[in-house]
């Protein structure tokens, strides 16, 4: 029969940009966000891979991925991200960022998920990042799984093994770099995802254009949202004020920075 | 008037509570304290008599949920013992530590009480009003926010409180009965990274971060993998350091190039690894990108030991950086760890 594996995945500014805080008439948002270079979130993205990875070896799956970001935005990312897996895109046309609040995020993507047509929930997988790279507080997923009846959840999966009789074993991320080992007899079930265990799928021109034959059609009829505060209020958002004074040494023997660092190390 | 509930849990071995369960009471207490509230602790365990001594003098009322089945971090189960405790305790405010087990839960338990939850919570403050300190876009931005919604849900981040410690008297346990529907996830254990020994420890005073640079190409135009994972490997022993990696080495494994075996994604620190808490951090052979560096962010004095002058750390990260080879300074400080050792 196979699984139908919704993911759940945001998009957040490359990671490699510079975050100014500012504060608009929705409250606060990071500067010159609508423009700065965007991609999916990294965990979600693991997610995406190893739905579609699950999806190759379940013949019968299909993979939908929902994500919630303004329209343009989520069209510049689908670009590169449609190279690299099939799926079927369900966007939500919503605010971008970090700052909107989870429970509301939650609402809608749990709303939207609920009305995809044809999705089966005795064969649902619920994907995601177990936390985001903008707000990263890790309840989101746990929020729609709970919206959606959804009983048996794990985070900070890193690993899904499927066996003959529809369980399946899922390692989680635990305190001390160890992960806790769980069986679950079947679907339905949350995954939100660590790293996983795949590398970046190469872009497929082919996966591409297909993906993008959906992909355009979903934009155009992409749902608006709006997002409720919940009575969340902002006191202060700020950068951290932690710019150190750098002492670089380019000039100490390897025997000196030995001792220098052992005597270091031993100060309280 | 606020009041406020503190969910606790018992650690892997069942009894005594966890340490970050500790630091919630702590939290808990100083914040009750300020508002002049009613505290109840919550205890999730299966058998809560060892956890409630631990709490003996900490708040009037201790509620439990107890059974076989709550020894095992689970959602379905977790979820139904919090749910239970926040319907008897009915606080306004449920502060829980930021511990796998509850951050698995803790959102679904506050969407089924109608409440609203934030996470990672390294501060709470406030003069009439409880405000949270937390961080977004992976610690480069700092808020502090507020809620009008009750109940507020808060999960604290482990390190930012000490530990509760006991006070006289005994704790006077309130039991509360969870009906659980069957099961279908069964927690068969734990799993370790195939290594000898252990090498994540969150409460190790130091971190040693390995970059990729152990496995470039070294001046003699060779590539000295093995050299560098015995230095690696000599090093975090002898130190008791906890043994971190950035992303770009980790992933080496995936795309066919050499790798130090030892290392794995559970290793990584920064944007898509993990942020932790250790007064002093090395870094070696790392470039000290923005992406890594965030993960840095509750890492106390920060050096590091790099080829490159002009790399990320220089750049006001850290406090000192050694333009030098790595792999000489290693084995110098390996010889110095080694002959201290010897000496006493």
């Amino acid at each position: 029969m196979g699984f139908h594996i919704v993911v759940c995945a945001g998009i957040v500014p490359d990671p490699l940009q510079t975050l100014e805080p500012a504060t608009g008439p929705n409250g606060p948002g990071i500067k010159t966000e609508m423009v700065l270079p965007a991609v999916l979130d990294p965990w979600a993205a693991s997610a995406l891979y190893e739905a579609a990875n699950l999806a190759g070896k379940n013949p019968g799956s299909k993979v939908w991925l929902v994500s919630l970001g303004p329209k343009a935005k989520l069209q510049q990312v689908m670009m590169s991200v449609a190279q690299k897996v099939s799926f079927e895109l369900v966007p939500i046309d919503g605010p971008i960022g970090g700052f909107p609040d989870a429970q509301a995020t939650a609402a809608a993507l749990a709303e939207t998920i609920g009305a995809i047509p044809g999705l089966e929930r005795a064969r649902l997988m619920l994907f995601g990042g177990w936390e985001s790279a903008t707000r990263g507080a890790g309840v989101t997923l746990q929020l729609v799984g709970e919206r959606l009846g959804i009983a048996d959840q794990f985070q900070g999966v890193d690993a899904i093994e499927v066996r003959e009789d529809g369980s399946f074993e899922v390692l989680e991320r635990v305190e001390g770099g160890k992960h806790q080992v769980s069986v679950c007899t079947g679907v339905p079930a949350v995954l939100g995802w660590a790293t996983g265990n795949l590398a970046e799928p190469r872009n497929n021109p082919q996966v591409g254009m297909a993906n993008m034959r959906t992909i355009m059609p979903a934009l155009q009829k992409a749902k608006m949202v709006t997002l409720d505060a919940n009575g969340l209020q902002y006191v202060s958002v700020s950068l951290p004020k932690q710019q150190r004074a750098t002492r670089v040494e380019k000039n100490m023997s390897a025997d000196e920075i030995a001792a220098e660092l052992v005597a270091w190390m031993g100060a309280e | 008037m606020e009041s406020i509930l503190v969910l606790t849990h018992a650690d892997e071995r069942g009894a005594a509570l966890s340490k970050g369960s500790l630091e919630a009471v702590t939290a808990g207490r100083e914040l009750a304290a300020r508002l002049a509230a009613e505290l109840t602790i919550g205890i999730v365990a299966k058998d809560a008599t060892d956890a409630a001594r631990q709490v003996a003098g900490a708040a009037k009322r201790v509620l439990a949920v107890e059974g076989e089945a709550f020894t095992q971090a689970r959602f379905k189960s977790d979820a139904a013992a919090c749910e239970a405790l926040c319907r008897a305790a009915r606080a306004t405010i449920v502060l829980a530590s930021e511990s796998s087990r509850f951050a698995r839960v803790m959102a679904a338990v506050a969407h089924r009480a109608a409440g609203v939850i934030d996470t990672h919570v390294t501060a709470i403050g406030g003069a009439d009003s409880v405000e949270a300190t937390r961080w977004f876009y992976r610690q480069r931005i700092e808020a502090v926010v507020s809620r009008e919604k009750r109940p507020w849900f808060l999960l604290v981040d482990a390190g930012t409180n000490a530990a509760f410690a006991r006070e006289a008297g005994e704790a006077h346990v309130e039991r509360i009965a969870v009906e659980l529907p069957a099961m279908r996830t069964n927690v068969m254990g734990f799993r370790s990274p195939k290594t000898d020994h252990q090498m994540i420890r969150p409460d190790a005073k130091l971190l040693f971060v390995a970059g990729a640079g152990w496995t470039k190409k070294q001046p003699d135009g060779q590539i000295h993998v093995e050299q560098a994972g015995e230095l690696i490997l000599t090093f975090v022993n002898a130190a008791g350091a906890s043994l971190g990696s950035s992303k770009s080495l980790v992933d080496q494994g995936g795309e066919g190039n050499s790798v130090l075996p030892f290392l794995t994604h559970l290793n990584q620190v920064g944007q898509t690894g993990s942020t932790p808490r250790h007064a002093k951090g090395l870094a070696t052979c790392c470039h000290g990108e923005e992406p890594h560096v965030v993960g840095w962010r509750f890492v106390g004095e920060r050096r590091a030991v790099s080829l490159d002058p002009n790399c990320g750390w220089t750049r006001g990260k850290a406090d000192v950086v050694y333009v030098a080879d790595a792999f000489e300074v290693m084995k110098r400080v390996n010889e110095l760890l080694e002959k201290a050792a010897g000496s006493q």
